[in-house]
């Protein structure tokens, strides 16, 4: 194999691919990229088993053919080279050595046979759609943040998509929780999306995906079977398997008939919760909230480190209420709003209260109140 | 050479007899009447409870310990020639000396002994750290000039006293450190009295292998050995840098224990790390249905102790040993800490689920740690476990019935089982 790629191409490709191996593993050619050359394209593959990225670029193929080197190393190496360079890689097939050239640089790599690299066996998707790129963006970028790590319940540690009705309308929506606080957000059903099988994307593929996303021309290739979920750029193609486990029925979670309106200025709201919590125990990050008609006092009590108390005009008419909070999962969920007022919807000081972003029922957020 | 008589306490120079009673027993050590930090241990002490309350048992092996599956928890002197040691299987202890007469230990008659034994120590200082019901660590600095007498003579005083008032023997380990005091108590057991002076200490641990550091079980021992370090020589050659990035905070212990260098303090008070509670089965056991029985009779046992003592834990652990003594231990830090039985059993039981079938088992515990004030516990509820409340609520109504009428007033079917 012979080919050569200008730098900052190949530098786009390799990060992509790098970023998927994992740092600390036991063996050796998953540390590796899989580096495919035929035709007028080189193509670099990487997995960690549960993943895989492929990214293609161009490039002038001399002679065709592939290898495995180290990912961390190649991405390394293309990294410190000089932004234009034109880097060549070239394996001569006997020494098991791959050698890149740039400009008066030289560098020779141990490479693994490509017979050694684990393909992820290609499957039957059941489900093929295109979503626009922004259209993804906001579906995963406001529910990750509710993904659980807890590992007993690991079918809570990524976001489940699926097709769901709301208000009369079929809608692709995905949800995340970690039985503190749940994120749903739904979208507009992309056409050919209807016989979607619900699936659970892993954290890491959610974090990988992210990447394809920032461009907001983008039209995304999605297909989904029951074990694997497939997301595709004409250059990257992102293969994950889906956790294995069925999502808990969050339905049951998300309250109805939660009566108690507070609306406020999401960033004001959250500007006085991280100011007030600057005092809280460390472990609890406990925050009390006590509304009164059109006055919301937060506070902070902890016998160990002080107290704090800020006063915000909020717009709230009910029966006064005093509630409890993780400092931490209020300033999340009020970080989701961008346009509007906040919205809360309480009940009781021990039931779960709702909050979501002026009157937009496509991104509903829920929190469990902590005693105080 | 310093000496003192442990018979009748004379403090003279140099003689292998005592002038003035003429018992062998004499100590001489250099720094004699300068040491202040003492670790005395029992002999045999369980045992020599029960033989003393029982003198049919006095020329007979015996051994304390549970039931047929259960380990050695102290053997006497005579059980011990045959090989029997503390913590070892009972099946393999009753091979090695099947004449042993098995006694079910008296927890209760141990806990007051060791109260009388703990009264004389706090006579000689108010310094005191048990290690257990029948061994303490006592700081005597500065107590000469209060009772008229160096510690070395406190201390062999109050071993004398144990042996004429309670009718049980003790050894003392004498040195500078805790470290050394409680290396130096197991040297010369039973009826010891042992000293390791400062000016000695790098000579007496070069040779000696690093078992003899308290904490270095079979497990870090075979981790030093990977390292090549097996006795205290070997841990000389070692940096202080490339023991820390080997061993972690460990390492640093290491390398000032490998000098002799100790600076722990002995306190009275050391704060509880954490409530366990496991148990052995009468046979290796793979039904799921028993299991989880144990399971939540332990987490009942854990969340009593906890809220006995205010406290709740962040962490639980699950504990498991399989039928060939492989060890698998699991742990989860919870968002919100606990002290309920419930919350600690379910976790738990998360835990033994994801372990997935590698039973059968023969041991099984419990336990909870990173210990918390119990107001900072269960304060946040399980949005996907909506029944929990009603649970913890039906906890607390149990807690107060058995507070009543006693522990076995109410119980779970689940703990029956």
């Amino acid at each position: 194999m012979k080919i050569s790629v200008e730098r900052g191409v190949l530098l786009k490709a390799v990060g992509q691919a790098q970023s998927v191996v994992e740092r600390r593993n036991t063996i050796p050619i998953l540390a590796n990229v899989l580096i495919e050359a035929e035709g007028d394209t080189v193509s670099f593959r990487a997995t960690d088993l549960d993943i895989e990225v492929v990214d293609k670029a161009a490039a002038q193929v001399e002679r065709p053919g592939a290898t495995t080197v180290s990912a961390t190393t190649l991405h390394e190496i293309v990294r410190k080279l000089p932004d234009g360079a034109l880097v060549t890689l070239a394996d001569d097939g006997t020494a098991g050595r791959l050698t890149v050239e740039a400009g008066r640089s030289n560098f020779s790599l141990a490479t693994l046979p490509k017979e050694d690299f684990p393909v992820m066996a290609s499957s039957e998707y059941e489900s093929n759609f295109t979503a626009a790129a922004p259209v993804l963006r906001r579906l995963f970028d406001k529910s990750k943040f509710a993904i659980s790590t807890e590992e007993t319940r690991y079918y809570l540690n990524g976001v489940y998509m699926h097709v769901a009705e709301s208000e009369g309308a079929t809608v692709l929506r995905c949800v995340a929780t970690d039985g503190h606080r749940l994120a749903r957000i739904d979208a507009d059903l992309p056409q050919n999306a209807e016989n979607l099988p619900g699936v659970i994307v892993p954290r890491k593929a959610v974090a990988e995906l992210r990447k394809l996303l920032d461009d907001d021309e983008m039209q995304i290739a999605v297909s989904v079977s029951e074990t694997k979920v497939r997301f595709a750029t004409p250059e990257i193609t992102l293969t994950s398997k889906v956790i294995d486990g069925t999502f808990p029925d969050y339905t049951r979670v998300i309250p109805q008939g939660n009566s108690r309106k507070l609306e406020v200025d999401a960033s004001e709201f959250a500007k006085a919760v991280d100011r007030v919590a600057t005092v809280s125990s460390e472990r609890s990050r406990a925050v009390k909230l006590a509304l009164d008609e059109d006055r919301l006092v937060l506070s902070v009590n902890a016998p160990d480190s002080g107290a704090a108390e800020e006063e915000l005009a909020v717009a709230y008419s009910d029966e006064r209420l005093e509630i409890g909070f993780n400092a931490k999962y209020l300033l999340e969920i009020a970080g989701q709003v961008d346009r509007e007022n906040a919205v809360f919807m309480f009940n009781s000081a021990q039931d779960p209260t709702l909050m979501r972003e002026g009157n937009d029922q496509s991104a509903v957020y829920v929190v469990m109140p902590m005693r105080v | 050479m310093p000496s003192l008589c442990r018979t009748c306490f004379s403090q003279f120079n140099d003689a292998s007899r005592c002038p003035v009673c003429g018992s062998p027993r004499v100590l001489s050590h250099p720094e004699l009447f300068e040491l202040s930090i003492a670790h005395m241990d029992c002999d045999a002490f369980y045992a020599s409870v029960e033989k003393r309350d029982n003198p049919e048992l006095a020329d007979k092996p015996v051994i304390i310990g549970g039931g047929r599956r259960g380990v050695v928890s102290t053997a006497c002197y005579i059980a011990r020639i045959k090989g029997v040691r503390s913590a070892m299987p009972m099946f393999k202890a009753l091979k090695l000396c099947p004449e042993a007469v098995l006694v079910r230990g008296r927890m209760d008659v141990y806990v007051d002994v060791s109260r009388q034994i703990r009264t004389m120590m706090e006579e000689l200082t108010p310094a005191i750290q048990p290690l257990s019901l029948d061994e303490a660590f006592m700081d005597l600095s500065g107590t000469e000039k209060l009772h008229g007498a160096p510690p070395a003579v406190m201390l062999a005083k109050l071993v004398r006293r144990m042996e004429t008032e309670l009718g049980l023997t003790g050894s003392i380990g004498l040195s500078h450190n805790k470290f050394l005091a409680k290396v130096a108590s197991d040297l010369d057991k039973p009826r010891g009295f042992s000293i390791i002076g400062e000016a000695e200490t790098t000579d007496f641990l070069r040779d000696k292998p690093v078992s003899l550091i308290w904490g270095v079980g079979t497990v870090s021992r075979e981790g030093l050995a990977k390292a090549g370090i097996r006795t205290f020589s070997d841990l000389l050659r070692w940096d202080r840098k490339d023991l820390h990035a080997r061993f972690g905070s460990m390492g640093d212990r290491l390398w000032h224990l490998a000098r002799g260098q100790d600076y722990r303090k002995v306190t009275a008070h050391e704060p509880v790390k954490g409530i366990s509670n496991e148990t052995t089965f009468h046979d290796d056991t793979n039904d799921l249905d028993l299991l989880d029985g144990h399971l939540w009779r332990m987490s009942e046992k854990v969340a009593d102790r906890a809220k006995a003592k205010r406290i709740a834990g962040r962490v639980v652990t699950l504990k498991l040993k399989q039928a060939n003594f492989q060890i698998i231990t699991r742990r989860l830090t919870l968002r919100d800490a606990t002290q309920m039985a419930d919350r600690i059993y379910s976790t738990a039981r998360g835990l033994f689920d994801a372990i997935g079938d590698k039973g059968p088992y023969r041991l099984l515990g419990v336990g909870i740690s990173d210990l918390t004030d119990e107001d900072d516990a269960d304060r946040a509820p399980d949005l996907l476990d909506p029944d929990a409340e009603k649970r913890s609520e039906a906890e607390r109504a149990t807690d107060k019935i058995r507070a009543r009428f006693g522990k076995d007033a109410i119980t779970k079917g689940r703990a029956l089982r």
